[in-house]
């Protein structure tokens, strides 16, 4: 009986401990850096356009980050494409479906819904499971129906998850990593490879992104004058009022 | 040229109601009491929003376009292809919740000062209806973006109609035009969002302003400037509203959009609060969200729907109390007993009783937003305990203080030791 009623104490703490999962990292990408947004373009082009769309955003849209038209046209885009097309995926959804179970979502503003941060990490954490369809599980997001895209820069990992508590109660989950095979990349360049890619994500959810802050900074000097403007002028008509 | 313009000046003069006397009669000559404070710079703002929102809105509209397959992505349209989209877009979006902000500020100052009480009850009458067409507008356009927000927030809030007993079900039908929200649903809902409520808010917003020029603005004092008046048959306390307040209306406009300029340029999804997270996934009729979630401005009424426990199987009493929370705004003259307006002259009884609705009101808003389980659970079962969400209980004291706010207001205003008001006002 007393079991029983600490078991019920216990429960509310692991279930949120159950929810806290998987500690999101933080993205170390930088806007402003049009090298890594133009490696993460690359990066997104070949490795996830795939089988993802981002129908909303266009090609010669990539001129922003410094591309020619040239370089979009000879290093991006798939034959037949035009450069003012938007980035459509060659995978029909239905396929897509079929193989994986979910069609694989568009991309053009995964950056805002999910959030850099959980890209960032969620890109880092796949792992080899044979009890999944792909072969593949990941540590943010379990269960999930993609397989890891760039395992060849990775490699292959291995996750085991040990659950401790402390002496007040407190169960906290601890994540160990084990390399399988070594990836293409070591594990420092595969990370600023994801930066790069999350770095472009982000772009693509948000072009406007970086204009938006560069036009608020103006509007609110111009804004900030008006105010000193529209203060004297109050106060010079209210001196009459007593 | 000059004396041209004048002629043709006196030609429409004597063919319409004079311009000159609407001018004198509302602005000029437009006697406002000479102490407004801070809290006065809400209505004028609440009509500056009014105008934005309008004026962007015609701009979205030539643009967004009103068909379930299409609707997510004109708005992204929007805000990459469309020249200047991101800003019209953003200036809406951040628009609404600034709407909200301004128009609770402008209730509550009502509330300080009892600017609802006789003879100003009508002026009240309509901005409570002002307030309840901003709900409607607000909820037919955050379907218009077609994200699951949009969606499953749509969903919840017409489900509620169905829970009314009897007509439930055929009446969440009729408000939807199908079985669930859909294309059609999202076609009427932008017809209300973009003409309909629209043209209902300008109409009001007249005639609350209409009313108000008749009785004359109340002030922080709650002192009517009417009743002393000069030689002149001028209010001795009063100010011509322009130029006194149009220049001061101004400044506060100018702060007020630094604030604006702020959130927008630099924070325009605000943390998630203006603009959901959620919402930049694609509506998906298969899918619902863990975790739905209003806007933050209606947060506090759906605390107090999720609070009420469901009676028989059935959420009605929930929509009944939400419904009541903010049709109870309608009886605030008539509830209100003391014999003074303003807090300045009121006693210690409505001075708490207001702070204290106050911290309930954000409470319950902030409730809103989270999943009921954000506090944790009580650790032991009893008989009475139909949830051990802590969070839960909380919103249902919260709901009981905020309706006792109101309910026991003609006792405590009326017994309030009250202090004397001056005959003018002070400065």
């Amino acid at each position: 009986m007393r079991k029983a009623v600490f078991m019920l104490l216990l429960a509310p703490l692991a279930a949120l401990a159950a929810q806290t999962g998987y500690r999101l990292d933080r993205s170390p990408h930088d806007p402003n850096d049009l090298v890594s947004l133009q490696a993460g373009a690359r990066t997104f082009v070949n490795y996830c356009l795939n089988c993802h769309g981002a129908q909303f955003m266009r090609y010669n849209r990539l001129m922003e980050l410094g591309l020619s038209e040239a370089q979009i046209k000879d290093n991006l885009l798939f034959p037949g494409e035009k450069v003012g097309e938007t980035m459509k995926v060659a995978l029909d959804p239905r396929d897509g479906k079929a193989w994986f179970g979910v069609a694989p979502p568009d991309l053009s503003v995964i950056a805002r819904s999910r959030g850099t941060d959980w890209l960032y990490t969620y890109l880092r954490t796949f792992y080899r499971d044979p009890k999944s369809a792909t072969g593949w599980n990941n540590a943010v997001f379990p269960n999930v129906a993609m397989p890891h895209a760039l395992w060849r820069l990775q490699g292959e990992r291995a996750l085991e998850v040990a659950s401790h508590a402390d002496s007040s109660g407190h169960v906290a989950l601890e994540y160990k990593w084990t390399q399988l095979s070594p990836g293409a990349q070591s594990a420092v360049e595969y990370d600023a490879t994801v930066r790069d890619l999350v770095n472009f994500l982000a772009y693509m959810g948000e072009p406007a992104a970086q204009s938006r802050k560069r036009i608020g900074v103006v509007v609110l000097f111009v804004l900030g004058i008006l105010l000193v403007l529209g203060y004297a002028l109050k106060k010079e008509y209210w001196k009459d009022v007593h | 040229m000059a004396g041209r313009l004048m002629a043709l000046w006196d030609w429409f003069d004597a063919r319409m109601p004079s311009l000159a006397e609407e001018y004198r009669k509302h602005m000029s000559e437009y006697y406002a009491p000479k102490n407004f404070n801070f809290w006065y710079y809400f209505g004028s703002l609440a009509l500056l929003v009014l105008v934005i929102q309008i004026v962007t809105g015609i701009f979205l509209t030539m643009h967004y376009k009103p068909d379930a397959s299409l609707a997510f992505g004109s708005v992204e349209y929007i805000m990459r292809d469309v020249w200047g989209g991101w800003i019209i877009r953003y200036i809406h979006s951040t628009g609404a919740s600034a709407f909200f902000l301004v128009v609770y500020l402008h209730m509550f100052r009502g509330m300080l000062y009892g600017s609802y009480r006789e003879p100003r009850e009508l002026v009240w009458i309509f901005g409570v209806l002002i307030y309840l067409c901003l709900m409607g507008e607000a909820f037919f356009g955050y379907l218009l973006p077609w994200g699951q927000m949009s969606y499953w927030g749509a969903q919840v809030i017409v489900n509620l109609f169905g829970s009314v007993p009897f007509i439930g079900p055929d009446l969440a039908i009729w408000i939807r035009g199908d079985y669930v929200v859909s294309d059609a649903t999202l076609n009427r809902f932008f017809a209300f969002h973009v003409i309909a409520v629209p043209l209902a808010l300008l109409g009001l917003v007249v005639v609350h302003l209409l009313a108000l020029h008749d009785v004359g603005s109340n002030n922080p004092d709650g002192v009517e400037i009417k009743k002393k008046k000069g030689p002149d048959g001028r209010p001795l306390d009063g100010i011509p509203f322009h130029p006194y307040y149009t220049v001061k209306d101004i400044v506060g406009v100018i702060v007020f959009l630094m604030i604006f300029s702020a959130v927008m340029f630099f924070a325009p999804e605000m943390g998630g609060y203006f603009l959901e997270y959620n919402n930049f996934i694609p509506a998906d009729p298969l899918k619902t969200p863990p975790h739905i979630a209003p806007v933050w401005y209606f947060t506090p009424y759906y605390s107090i729907l999720r609070a009420v426990p469901p009676l028989f199987n059935s959420q009605f009493p929930g929509v009944l109390a939400m419904g009541v929370a903010v049709l109870v705004f309608f009886f605030l003259p008539w509830l209100d007993r003391s014999p003074v307006k303003s807090i300045r002259y009121r006693g210690a009884l409505y001075k708490s009783a207001l702070a204290i609705f106050v911290v309930v009101f954000l409470i319950l808003g902030y409730l809103g937003t989270e999943p009921t389980t954000v506090w944790g659970q009580f650790g032991f079962e009893a008989f009475f305990l139909d949830t051990r969400d802590i969070a839960t209980w909380v919103a249902r004291l919260c709901t009981v203080v905020y309706f006792l706010f109101f309910i026991l207001m003609p006792w405590y205003t009326a017994i309030d030791k009250v202090k004397p008001v001056p005959e003018r006002v002070t400065s």
